[in-house]
């Protein structure tokens, strides 16, 4: 399909991507996730964290009960007495925001090694992309699990080692992008004009390097939930005090057998329509990026 | 349907190797691996229970804990500083040597030789002056000073074979070296089998590490013969694996189910739960240092927790029923002292204390701090059972009280890292007592720390009385069962005054087994697969 | 050429002793295995006695130097836990790590390739779009909850696999494996399973991909032309030719099967390296994982420098900007 000079790129991104059903349904998903986190503390029925509003007397209850003082637990209680729903719209909002904080550090550091390694290239880029294969060459989820050993438990902690092993993919991605747009006519035209390098580069090689950096960055953002599921499942993630969704899961996991199925079964469920939405909506984006997916 | 089917090919599976009673394995999945089949190397639970199969102590402890018979038939106390030994006759190593004095006085040669061993066998034996073997059946043991405590050292360590060590001489034990011995097998020759050779009702088959340990019976056992032939236990570490390993009918038996499930396996058709008391309490220390102590907030540097009246509201306002009832699902007794009633040391004139939060914000109140302060709760969350739950149950009780309290919890590895580093100012931790009862967890969690009486161990509070030492150190000097008894008593009645330690409950410990098996449950929460047998 | 090759071995081991280095120190500072490891009920003699002899009393840096001394002569250290040298305890635990992934890898193709093929060939079928619906969950179930619902049902519900553990083993060639008896198969089933089932999502993505591009292709319209069967055309022109990315993939993945069977051991009780890692961490048996993560590194190295080595051999371009850099 060739473009039409006069439309957008923007609104051609846009109506493409309503052209499928699944898509616009995920992105609602995507909306949906995204503002019950935000607004947690106003929607949430109860302080989860706030130990003087749990009462442990309403430990342990089943969905739709209702408390020791009349309180209405839709989605039932963990063995604190800590009411699950909260619990979870909590717990959402911890998973994204460390994903979030965590990815959108690793695009901030990326971007900026891959563009130097592009502009500057001989010596600087040797090294740094060199660095982006050895990182790339191990498993993230070793490498968290590693620096986790040594860096113990902790929000900030995790949000550190998912940057390190996130870093790599935006630099990598960014040079090969700059890579072309700096032999482009403009750029050798702004050098000659002995423009500053920063305003070439942030002004105009940067934004055209956008739509790839996206497209990893969607994907990117599920894989450190994912990751921070598993790393908490495996007892190096976020401290137990305020538990993310994969905390969550796994503090039910030994609940499963016992038919208090909710304790594990709706974190899960969020956890899972999250990571689904997210990975559709990021899918779909990259169709439309990808020139040689369209028909 | 194809469900049923299956279901009904076990049932005749069951039914087949049903007959064949005598001929069967038992499986167990057990919640943590014993680091080595060494019974000398590690002083562990894990491996100590595995040691109870394979290797016998000179004297044992019974499912309470009290002195029992074993390769030692009777002992006496000619004076206060003398032990006299008669070994049993007739008792064969599972490679068909005999047992004799020789073979104690071997081990005890190699208690400080075991290299790289993380926890030493060597407090056992230190209290022995001299170990003698006037003939093949007697051993003679003398302290330097009366010592009651002897008997329960000697049933904490197994007797392993000197023949199979590769020793073939006569030895003599000598404290701090013995002679005539050229060197000591490595524990991996206890790994591989080679020098795994004890007296126990179970001879070594086979370790894989992180799979299983197979064990045979011993069919010239000195003793009762066990009933399995074959036992298999499999370190299952995942709570939710281990229990659905029994379900699936992998396991025969498994240790330490979760306690929320144990409600579903006790309703589940084809399992019986089995449960007894232990000795281990779970306590809250206190800061009693510290100033400022680190945790604490809103006192301007003072450290609340040196004021007993303090210690007493905190008491008060922790509803130890409700914390049984609702956290440990009924599997705990509420605790007041440090060890249960049914061991020694006891004081039974004090009863549990009822939970009144009127009366412990008065008591703040009265100590200065009307407005209570925050204070952060330092606890384990993979140690103890339901650990890290207690210590937000505690949390939340402090807080309606007042005391603002947050809880920090963390892995055992960093909890016990920072603890002996003193960064907390209060802590949730866990005591299982050994046979010694009520002077095991006084000398190790309350007295002064003291290095070379041995004494304070444990005491990462830094409490310090000195009434209360000379108690304990009474105790420990008193040879004769009643006055020691009575000295311990009265430890234990200043340590409940004073609040010098917060006990909260003991636990019990829950086994899981296939429907028509039992075990007798042991207070030191160690499962001796010996005592599996099918229900009457 | 070989001096690019030599480079880049020299800038891999440097890796591996940075990490080794990093790691170490790491969790020196985490905290003191012997406050794990040691009875409560000993005393503070007997806990310094224990400290001494783990060599932890030394000051960090000699009891590094002895760790480089021990390195020199291919002694990683020995156990704190388990008192064996802690090369020999992975080397015993990495038979089963193998042989999980393996048959993961093996469970990916021989799903993922026909589901995959299936959903190119016939992209707007309402299966299609099950199996690529069934994908994107699979890419997105986190691994250890989909462990525990797979034993729920199989193990627990039907009562028809055992739940973990590794089966009986036979020797083959000197090493255990389980895959040889029947018990040890149905032991099996179930880890390699949940290990696989990412890879069996990205298995159908590649194929599905690559079936649809391959499909538009001359050389199929061609074949197609000549009346070929379909049978032939899909089981010859398509399959081969979406074969070698796959397993090129795969081959690349094959360190990820391993880092991710850490979850799948911990949840099946999996005796194999992963699980011994974390139990290591757990209890601060520091030369264990510094041994593990010089083992892996060392393999992941290896893997990469082959990959490396025979495409610079395939790829004239890449030898030019070897050169270059």
């Amino acid at each position: 399909m060739s473009a039409i000079p006069v439309e957008s790129p923007f609104k051609r991104f846009v109506e493409d991507f309503v052209r499928s059903p699944t898509a616009v349904i995920a992105a609602i998903g995507v909306l949906v996730i995204a503002c019950v986190a935000i607004f947690a503390a106003q929607i949430a029925p109860q302080n989860p964290y706030d130990l003087a509003e749990i009462n442990i007397m309403d430990g342990s209850l089943p969905p739709g009960s209702v408390g020791f003082d009349g309180f209405h637990y839709w989605l039932g209680t963990d063995e604190q007495g800590r009411d699950m729903l909260s619990a979870m719209i909590y717990g959402l909002r911890i998973s994204l925001s460390v994903s979030l904080i965590a990815v959108g550090s690793a695009v901030a550091i990326g971007m900026s090694l891959g563009m130097l390694a592009a502009w500057s290239g001989g010596r600087i880029e040797a090294f740094i992309m060199r660095a982006v294969d050895i990182q790339l060459s191990f498993p993230a989820l070793l490498v968290a699990l590693l620096l986790l050993a040594i860096l113990g438990k902790g929000i900030d902690k995790v949000i550190i080692a998912l940057v390190l092993v996130q870093w790599a993919y935006f630099a990598r991605t960014v040079r090969g992008a700059a890579l072309v747009e700096i032999r482009k006519d403009y750029v050798m035209a702004a050098r000659c004009l002995a423009l500053q390098p920063m305003r070439i580069l942030f002004g105009h090689v940067l934004p055209n390097c956008l739509p790839p950096v996206i497209v990893i960055a969607t994907v990117q953002v599920a894989n450190a939930i994912a990751i921070e599921a598993s790393l908490s499942f495996l007892g190096v993630g976020v401290p137990i005090t305020e538990p993310s969704l994969g905390l969550l899961i796994s503090n039910g996991f030994g609940y499963l057998l016992s038919g208090r199925y909710w304790i594990s079964f709706y974190p899960g469920v969020v956890l899972l329509v999250t990571l689904v939405s997210i990975n559709v909506v990021g899918d779909h984006v990259r169709d439309i990026l990808n020139p040689r997916m369209q028909k | 349907m194809k469900n049923t089917i299956w279901r009904v090919a076990l049932a005749a599976g069951l039914a087949v190797s049903g007959a064949t009673a005598q001929a069967e394995t038992l499986t167990a999945g057990f919640a943590s691996e014993p680091s080595s089949v060494d019974p000398l190397y590690h002083n562990l639970g894990p491996n100590n229970a595995l040691r109870k199969h394979m290797f016998e102590a000179l004297v044992g402890e019974d499912e309470n804990l009290g002195i029992v018979p074993m390769l030692a038939e009777s002992w006496s106390n000619p004076d206060d500083l003398t032990w006299e030994f008669k070994l049993r006759d007739g008792v064969k190593f599972h490679d068909g040597t005999d047992f004799t004095a020789r073979d104690f006085l071997y081990t005890a040669c190699r208690i400080p030789n075991v290299p790289n061993s993380p926890s030493s066998m060597e407090g056992f034996i230190k209290r022995a002056e001299t170990i003698e073997a006037p003939d093949d059946h007697t051993i003679r043991v003398t302290t330097a000073t009366p010592y009651p405590l002897l008997l329960s050292d000697f049933a904490s360590f197994g007797v392993v074979s000197a023949s199979a060590a590769g020793h073939d001489g006569p030895v003599t034990y000598k404290k701090g070296g013995c002679e005539g011995i050229a060197s000591y097998p490595p524990s991996e020759d206890y790994n591989s089998g080679k020098a795994a050779i004890g007296t126990g009702p179970y001879k070594f088959v086979s370790f894989v590490s992180g799979d299983r340990i197979t064990l045979a019976r011993f069919d010239d056992y000195w003793g009762e013969k066990p009933y399995w032939e074959e036992i298999v236990i499999r370190p299952i570490t995942n709570d939710g694996a281990r229990v659905a390993a029994l379900l699936a009918g992998d396991v025969d038996i498994i240790e330490k189910p979760p306690v929320q499930d144990l409600e579903t396996l006790r309703a589940e058709d084809g399992v019986d739960v089995v449960q007894g008391a232990s000795s281990r309490v779970i306590y809250l220390h206190f800061d009693h240092q510290g100033e400022p102590s680190p945790g604490i907030g809103g006192t301007d540097g003072k450290n609340p927790l040196k004021d007993v009246r303090v210690r007493k509201a905190i008491s008060l306002a922790i509803d130890r029923p409700l914390i049984v009832d609702r956290i440990m699902g009924g599997l705990a007794v509420p605790a007041r002292q440090l060890v249960p009633d049914f061991m020694r040391g006891v004081d039974p004139e004090i009863g549990l204390e009822e939970a009144n939060l009127e009366e412990a914000k008065k008591l703040l109140a009265e100590a200065g701090y009307p407005d209570g302060f925050t204070l952060v709760l330092g606890t384990p969350n993979d140690r103890y059972i339901n650990d890290s739950k207690i210590a937000q149950a505690v949390a939340q009780m402090l807080t309606r009280a007042g005391i603002k309290t947050e809880v920090d919890a963390m892995t055992k590895s960093v909890f016990f890292s920072r603890r002996n580093k003193y960064e907390f100012s209060l802590y949730l931790a866990g005591w299982g007592a050994s046979g010694a009862g009520m002077a095991s967890p006084l000398r190790a969690l309350v007295a002064t720390q003291n290095k070379d009486k041995g004494l304070g161990g444990t005491n990462r509070g830094r409490y310090s009385n000195a009434e209360l030492d000379a108690e304990i150190e009474t105790a420990l000097a008193t040879v004769e069962p009643e006055a020691h008894d009575a000295a311990l008593r009265r430890a234990s009645k200043i340590v409940v005054d004073e609040v010098a330690i917060l006990p909260l409950h003991y636990e019990v410990t829950p086994w899981a087994l296939r429907k028509g098996l039992t075990i007798t449950p042991r207070a030191d929460q160690h499962t001796v697969l010996t005592t599996v047998r099918p229900v009457d | 050429m070989l001096a690019y090759l030599i480079r880049r071995f020299g800038q891999s081991l440097l890796v591996m002793a940075v990490m080794a280095t990093i790691v170490f120190f790491g969790l020196y500072m985490v905290g003191n295995p012997v406050d794990l490891l040691i009875n409560p009920e000993d005393d503070l003699a007997a806990q310094e006695a224990a400290i001494r002899r783990l060599g932890l009393d030394q000051p960090i840096y000699i009891q590094f130097l002895q760790f480089l001394k021990g390195i020199a002569t291919g002694n990683l250290g020995v156990s704190f836990v388990h008192n064996t040298p802690a090369l020999e305890l992975i080397l015993s635990r990495l038979p089963a790590t193998l042989e999980l992934a393996f048959f993961a890898m093996l469970l990916a193709i021989l799903l993922g390739i026909p589901l995959g093929m299936i959903a190119g060939l016939y992209p707007n079928s309402p299966g299609s779009r099950v199996i690529m619906g069934g994908s994107i969950i699979g890419f997105s179930t986190p691994n250890f909850w989909q462990g525990l619902m797979l034993i729920m049902l199989f193990a627990v519900f039907w009562r028809v696999l055992p739940s973990g553990g590794r089966g009986q083993t036979t020797d083959l060639f000197g090493i255990p494996v389980s895959f040889l008896t029947l018990d040890g198969l149905r032991h099996l089933i179930l880890p390699a399973l949940n290990l696989a089932i990412f890879k069996i999502a990205l298995v159908i993505r590649l194929s599905r991909a690559g079936t649809s591009e391959v499909s538009l292709q001359d050389y199929v319209k061609y074949a197609r032309a000549r009346g070929l069967s379909e049978k032939r055309i899909v089981g010859v022109h398509i399959l081969k030719n979406i074969l070698i990315p796959v397993v090129t993939v795969l081959g690349l993945e094959l360190g990820n099967v391993i880092a991710f069977a850490v979850v799948t051991e911990t949840v099946f009780a999996w005796p194999g390296i992963g699980k011994l890692l974390i139990d290591s961490i757990g209890l601060l048996d520091r030369p264990v994982v510094v041994a593990y993560m010089m083992l892996t590194v060392f393999m992941f190295v290896m893997i990469n420098f082959f990959v490396d080595m025979a495409y610079s051999m395939l790829d004239p371009r890449i030898r030019i900007k070897a050169g270059k850099s």
